[in-house]
Protein backbone atom coordinates (compact mmCIF):
# COMPACT_ATOMS: atom_id res chain seq x y z
CA UNK A 1 0.00 0.00 0.00
CA UNK A 2 2.63 2.57 1.13
CA UNK A 3 4.61 1.47 -2.46
CA UNK A 4 1.11 2.14 -4.72
CA UNK A 5 0.79 5.01 -3.27
CA UNK A 6 4.21 6.41 -3.16
CA UNK A 7 4.29 5.48 -7.03
CA UNK A 8 0.69 7.41 -7.10
CA UNK A 9 2.79 10.55 -5.62
CA UNK A 10 5.95 10.09 -8.08
CA UNK A 11 3.71 10.24 -11.25
CA UNK A 12 1.41 12.95 -10.02
CA UNK A 13 4.83 14.82 -8.79
CA UNK A 14 6.26 14.17 -12.12
CA UNK A 15 3.67 15.67 -13.98
CA UNK A 16 3.00 18.91 -11.84
CA UNK A 17 6.79 19.28 -12.93
CA UNK A 18 6.33 18.86 -15.95
CA UNK A 19 3.50 21.57 -15.71
CA UNK A 20 4.83 23.79 -13.78
CA UNK A 21 7.93 24.10 -16.39
CA UNK A 22 10.50 23.19 -13.71
CA UNK A 23 11.75 20.27 -16.56
CA UNK A 24 12.58 23.09 -18.87
CA UNK A 25 16.41 24.26 -17.81
CA UNK A 26 15.68 27.61 -19.94
CA UNK A 27 12.32 28.26 -17.83
CA UNK A 28 14.26 27.62 -14.95
CA UNK A 29 17.34 29.66 -15.80
CA UNK A 30 14.57 32.70 -16.98
CA UNK A 31 13.51 32.48 -13.51
CA UNK A 32 17.13 32.72 -11.81
CA UNK A 33 17.82 35.62 -14.79
CA UNK A 34 16.86 38.27 -12.04
CA UNK A 35 18.50 41.18 -13.59
CA UNK A 36 17.68 40.36 -17.39
CA UNK A 37 15.01 38.98 -18.67
CA UNK A 38 12.42 37.78 -15.19
CA UNK A 39 10.12 35.18 -16.17
CA UNK A 40 8.54 35.09 -12.57
CA UNK A 41 6.62 31.34 -13.23
CA UNK A 42 8.55 28.86 -11.09
CA UNK A 43 7.41 31.39 -7.89
CA UNK A 44 4.11 30.34 -8.82
CA UNK A 45 4.89 26.55 -8.85
CA UNK A 46 6.49 26.99 -5.49
CA UNK A 47 3.58 29.10 -4.22
CA UNK A 48 1.23 26.65 -5.33
CA UNK A 49 3.09 23.65 -4.07
CA UNK A 50 3.31 25.30 -0.83
CA UNK A 51 -0.46 26.50 -0.48
CA UNK A 52 -1.35 22.83 -0.43
CA UNK A 53 1.91 21.91 1.71
CA UNK A 54 0.91 23.89 4.42
CA UNK A 55 -2.06 22.37 5.11
CA UNK A 56 -0.56 18.65 4.84
CA UNK A 57 2.04 19.09 7.00
CA UNK A 58 -0.20 20.44 9.69
CA UNK A 59 -2.12 17.26 9.15
CA UNK A 60 1.03 15.89 9.49
CA UNK A 61 1.78 17.25 12.70
CA UNK A 62 -1.30 15.69 14.24
CA UNK A 63 -1.01 12.11 13.30
CA UNK A 64 1.69 9.80 14.21
CA UNK A 65 0.64 7.16 11.40
CA UNK A 66 0.03 7.57 7.46
CA UNK A 67 -2.90 5.98 5.94
CA UNK A 68 -0.62 3.11 4.77
CA UNK A 69 -0.31 2.40 7.81
CA UNK A 70 3.54 3.07 7.76
CA UNK A 71 4.81 5.93 10.23
CA UNK A 72 5.00 9.39 9.61
CA UNK A 73 8.79 10.21 9.78
CA UNK A 74 9.58 14.23 10.00
CA UNK A 75 13.12 15.36 9.73
CA UNK A 76 14.45 16.26 12.89
CA UNK A 77 17.21 18.41 12.34
CA UNK A 78 17.08 21.59 14.04
CA UNK A 79 20.93 23.21 13.55
CA UNK A 80 21.87 26.46 11.64
CA UNK A 81 25.18 25.47 9.95
CA UNK A 82 27.97 25.99 7.66
CA UNK A 83 26.92 22.47 5.98
CA UNK A 84 23.31 23.83 5.38
CA UNK A 85 24.41 26.96 3.97
CA UNK A 86 27.29 26.24 2.02
CA UNK A 87 25.13 23.00 0.85
CA UNK A 88 22.12 25.28 -0.39
CA UNK A 89 24.97 27.56 -2.30
CA UNK A 90 26.76 24.76 -3.84
CA UNK A 91 23.54 23.07 -5.43
CA UNK A 92 22.27 26.98 -6.00
CA UNK A 93 25.24 27.03 -8.66
CA UNK A 94 24.79 24.30 -10.28
CA UNK A 95 21.29 24.67 -10.60
CA UNK A 96 21.47 27.94 -12.32
CA UNK A 97 24.57 26.79 -14.41
CA UNK A 98 22.81 23.66 -16.03
CA UNK A 99 18.83 25.09 -15.23
CA UNK A 100 17.95 21.11 -12.75
CA UNK A 101 17.88 20.10 -10.11
CA UNK A 102 17.23 16.38 -8.97
CA UNK A 103 13.30 15.69 -9.10
CA UNK A 104 12.94 17.52 -12.76
CA UNK A 105 16.60 15.96 -14.05
CA UNK A 106 14.96 12.35 -13.60
CA UNK A 107 11.48 13.21 -15.32
CA UNK A 108 13.56 14.72 -17.93
CA UNK A 109 15.71 11.34 -17.88
CA UNK A 110 12.45 9.61 -17.97
CA UNK A 111 11.58 11.33 -21.51
CA UNK A 112 14.62 11.26 -22.85
CA UNK A 113 16.42 14.89 -22.18
CA UNK A 114 19.23 14.40 -23.75
CA UNK A 115 21.61 17.18 -21.36
CA UNK A 116 20.40 14.36 -18.72
CA UNK A 117 22.41 11.70 -19.51
CA UNK A 118 25.49 13.79 -19.00
CA UNK A 119 23.42 15.71 -15.85
CA UNK A 120 22.37 12.78 -13.71
CA UNK A 121 25.63 10.50 -13.54
CA UNK A 122 27.11 13.62 -12.54
CA UNK A 123 24.41 14.32 -10.27
CA UNK A 124 24.90 10.44 -8.48
CA UNK A 125 28.43 10.73 -8.47
CA UNK A 126 28.17 13.80 -6.24
CA UNK A 127 26.16 12.65 -4.02
CA UNK A 128 28.34 9.76 -3.97
CA UNK A 129 31.14 12.16 -3.34
CA UNK A 130 29.51 13.76 -0.27
CA UNK A 131 27.92 10.45 1.56
CA UNK A 132 31.01 8.73 0.97
CA UNK A 133 34.14 10.44 0.73
CA UNK A 134 33.54 14.18 2.27
CA UNK A 135 31.36 12.42 5.26
CA UNK A 136 34.66 10.55 6.49
CA UNK A 137 36.30 13.68 6.45
CA UNK A 138 33.88 16.15 7.95
CA UNK A 139 33.40 16.71 11.68
CA UNK A 140 30.96 15.28 13.41
CA UNK B 1 13.21 44.66 -13.02
CA UNK B 2 12.47 43.53 -16.99
CA UNK B 3 9.54 41.14 -16.79
CA UNK B 4 9.66 38.60 -19.45
CA UNK B 5 5.67 38.46 -20.26
CA UNK B 6 6.24 36.60 -23.54
CA UNK B 7 7.11 33.39 -21.38
CA UNK B 8 5.59 34.10 -18.34
CA UNK B 9 2.86 30.97 -17.72
CA UNK B 10 1.41 32.05 -14.16
CA UNK B 11 -1.60 29.59 -14.81
CA UNK B 12 0.32 26.29 -16.19
CA UNK B 13 3.18 26.92 -13.36
CA UNK B 14 0.46 27.38 -10.62
CA UNK B 15 -1.28 24.39 -11.34
CA UNK B 16 1.83 22.91 -11.61
CA UNK B 17 2.73 23.99 -8.36
CA UNK B 18 -0.54 22.56 -6.58
CA UNK B 19 -0.20 19.10 -8.45
CA UNK B 20 3.21 19.02 -6.66
CA UNK B 21 1.65 20.12 -3.17
CA UNK B 22 -1.29 17.28 -3.77
CA UNK B 23 1.96 14.61 -4.65
CA UNK B 24 4.10 16.33 -1.41
CA UNK B 25 0.51 15.78 0.76
CA UNK B 26 0.02 12.02 -0.35
CA UNK B 27 3.76 10.48 -0.06
CA UNK B 28 3.44 12.20 2.97
CA UNK B 29 -0.07 11.18 4.64
CA UNK B 30 -0.18 8.21 2.16
CA UNK B 31 3.30 7.12 3.20
CA UNK B 32 4.63 8.88 5.73
CA UNK B 33 7.77 10.32 3.74
CA UNK B 34 8.41 13.94 3.47
CA UNK B 35 8.84 14.33 -0.69
CA UNK B 36 12.77 15.77 -0.71
CA UNK B 37 13.91 14.26 -3.77
CA UNK B 38 17.76 15.09 -3.49
CA UNK B 39 17.05 12.95 0.15
CA UNK B 40 15.04 9.84 -1.82
CA UNK B 41 17.54 9.96 -4.06
CA UNK B 42 20.32 9.71 -1.69
CA UNK B 43 19.03 7.81 0.24
CA UNK B 44 18.27 5.05 -2.77
CA UNK B 45 22.21 5.30 -3.53
CA UNK B 46 22.91 4.98 -0.19
CA UNK B 47 21.08 1.42 0.35
CA UNK B 48 23.11 0.29 -2.84
CA UNK B 49 25.99 0.37 -0.66
CA UNK B 50 24.49 -0.41 2.62
CA UNK B 51 21.80 -2.93 4.02
CA UNK B 52 18.38 -1.17 3.38
CA UNK B 53 15.26 -1.13 5.45
CA UNK B 54 12.86 -3.28 2.60
CA UNK B 55 9.76 -1.14 3.31
CA UNK B 56 11.67 2.19 3.35
CA UNK B 57 13.58 1.24 -0.32
CA UNK B 58 10.45 0.18 -1.66
CA UNK B 59 8.44 3.62 -1.28
CA UNK B 60 11.69 5.92 -2.55
CA UNK B 61 12.23 3.41 -5.57
CA UNK B 62 8.40 3.43 -6.40
CA UNK B 63 8.72 7.32 -6.04
CA UNK B 64 11.54 7.58 -8.38
CA UNK B 65 9.92 5.02 -10.71
CA UNK B 66 6.72 7.51 -10.47
CA UNK B 67 9.31 10.67 -11.55
CA UNK B 68 10.69 8.58 -14.60
CA UNK B 69 7.41 7.42 -15.86
CA UNK B 70 5.79 10.68 -15.51
CA UNK B 71 6.78 11.84 -19.05
CA UNK B 72 4.65 8.88 -20.62
CA UNK B 73 2.17 9.62 -18.64
CA UNK B 74 1.63 13.34 -20.04
CA UNK B 75 2.14 12.32 -23.19
CA UNK B 76 -0.63 10.76 -22.87
CA UNK B 77 -3.05 13.61 -23.03
CA UNK B 78 -0.86 16.14 -24.53
CA UNK B 79 1.60 17.41 -26.71
CA UNK B 80 5.52 16.11 -25.36
CA UNK B 81 6.84 19.06 -23.10
CA UNK B 82 9.22 22.00 -24.33
CA UNK B 83 12.84 21.56 -23.16
CA UNK B 84 15.92 23.48 -23.81
CA UNK B 85 19.44 23.68 -22.66
CA UNK B 86 22.58 25.60 -24.13
CA UNK B 87 24.66 24.01 -21.39
CA UNK B 88 27.76 22.70 -22.92
CA UNK B 89 28.66 19.13 -21.60
CA UNK B 90 31.65 20.17 -19.17
CA UNK B 91 29.52 22.70 -17.72
CA UNK B 92 26.42 20.13 -17.41
CA UNK B 93 29.26 17.49 -15.65
CA UNK B 94 30.16 20.36 -13.00
CA UNK B 95 26.95 21.33 -12.64
CA UNK B 96 25.62 17.71 -11.83
CA UNK B 97 28.10 17.26 -9.35
CA UNK B 98 27.47 20.17 -7.68
CA UNK B 99 24.38 19.63 -7.40
CA UNK B 100 24.44 16.59 -6.01
CA UNK B 101 27.25 17.36 -3.51
CA UNK B 102 25.17 20.55 -2.60
CA UNK B 103 21.80 18.73 -1.90
CA UNK B 104 23.58 16.03 -0.08
CA UNK B 105 25.29 18.58 2.71
CA UNK B 106 22.64 20.97 2.73
CA UNK B 107 20.22 18.57 3.22
CA UNK B 108 17.60 19.28 0.68
CA UNK B 109 16.48 20.96 -2.73
CA UNK B 110 13.56 22.70 -4.12
CA UNK B 111 11.37 19.83 -2.94
CA UNK B 112 12.60 19.06 0.47
CA UNK B 113 13.55 22.64 1.75
CA UNK B 114 11.91 24.72 -0.95
CA UNK B 115 8.60 22.63 -0.77
CA UNK B 116 8.53 20.80 2.06
CA UNK B 117 10.45 22.68 4.81
CA UNK B 118 8.73 25.72 3.82
CA UNK B 119 5.19 24.71 4.40
CA UNK B 120 6.31 23.18 7.66
CA UNK B 121 7.24 26.61 8.02
CA UNK B 122 11.17 26.14 9.18
CA UNK B 123 13.94 28.58 9.54
CA UNK B 124 16.58 25.92 8.39
CA UNK B 125 14.70 25.69 5.16
CA UNK B 126 14.62 29.27 4.67
CA UNK B 127 18.03 29.57 5.31
CA UNK B 128 18.62 26.54 2.37
CA UNK B 129 16.67 28.04 -0.07
CA UNK B 130 17.85 31.56 0.26
CA UNK B 131 21.08 30.11 0.00
CA UNK B 132 20.61 28.40 -3.08
CA UNK B 133 18.30 31.18 -5.26
CA UNK B 134 20.84 33.75 -4.34
CA UNK B 135 23.73 31.30 -5.76
CA UNK B 136 21.20 30.28 -8.65
CA UNK B 137 20.51 34.28 -9.32
CA UNK B 138 24.37 34.76 -9.16
CA UNK B 139 25.25 31.06 -11.34
CA UNK B 140 22.85 32.88 -14.16
CA UNK B 141 24.00 36.28 -14.09
CA UNK B 142 27.68 35.31 -14.52
CA UNK B 143 26.93 32.83 -17.45
CA UNK B 144 24.28 35.00 -18.99
CA UNK B 145 25.71 39.02 -18.35
CA UNK B 146 29.05 38.42 -17.61
CA UNK B 147 30.76 35.61 -19.39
Amino acid sequence: MTTVLALLAGLLFGVGLIAGGMTDPAKVQGFLDLFGAWDPSLAFVMGGAIAIGVFAFAAAKRRSVAWSGAPIELPAATGIDARLIGGGLLFGIGWGLAGLCPGPALVALGSGFAPTLLFVPAMLAGMLLHDRVWRRFDGP
Amino acid sequence: MNIAWDSFTPWSSLAGGVLIGLASALYLLGSGRVAGISGIIGGTLQSVFAAPAAGRDAARLAFVAGLLAAPWLWRLVAPPPVASSDTGAVMLVVAGVLVGFGTRLGGGCTSGHGVCGLSRLSLRSLVNVLAFMCAGVAAVFVVRHLA
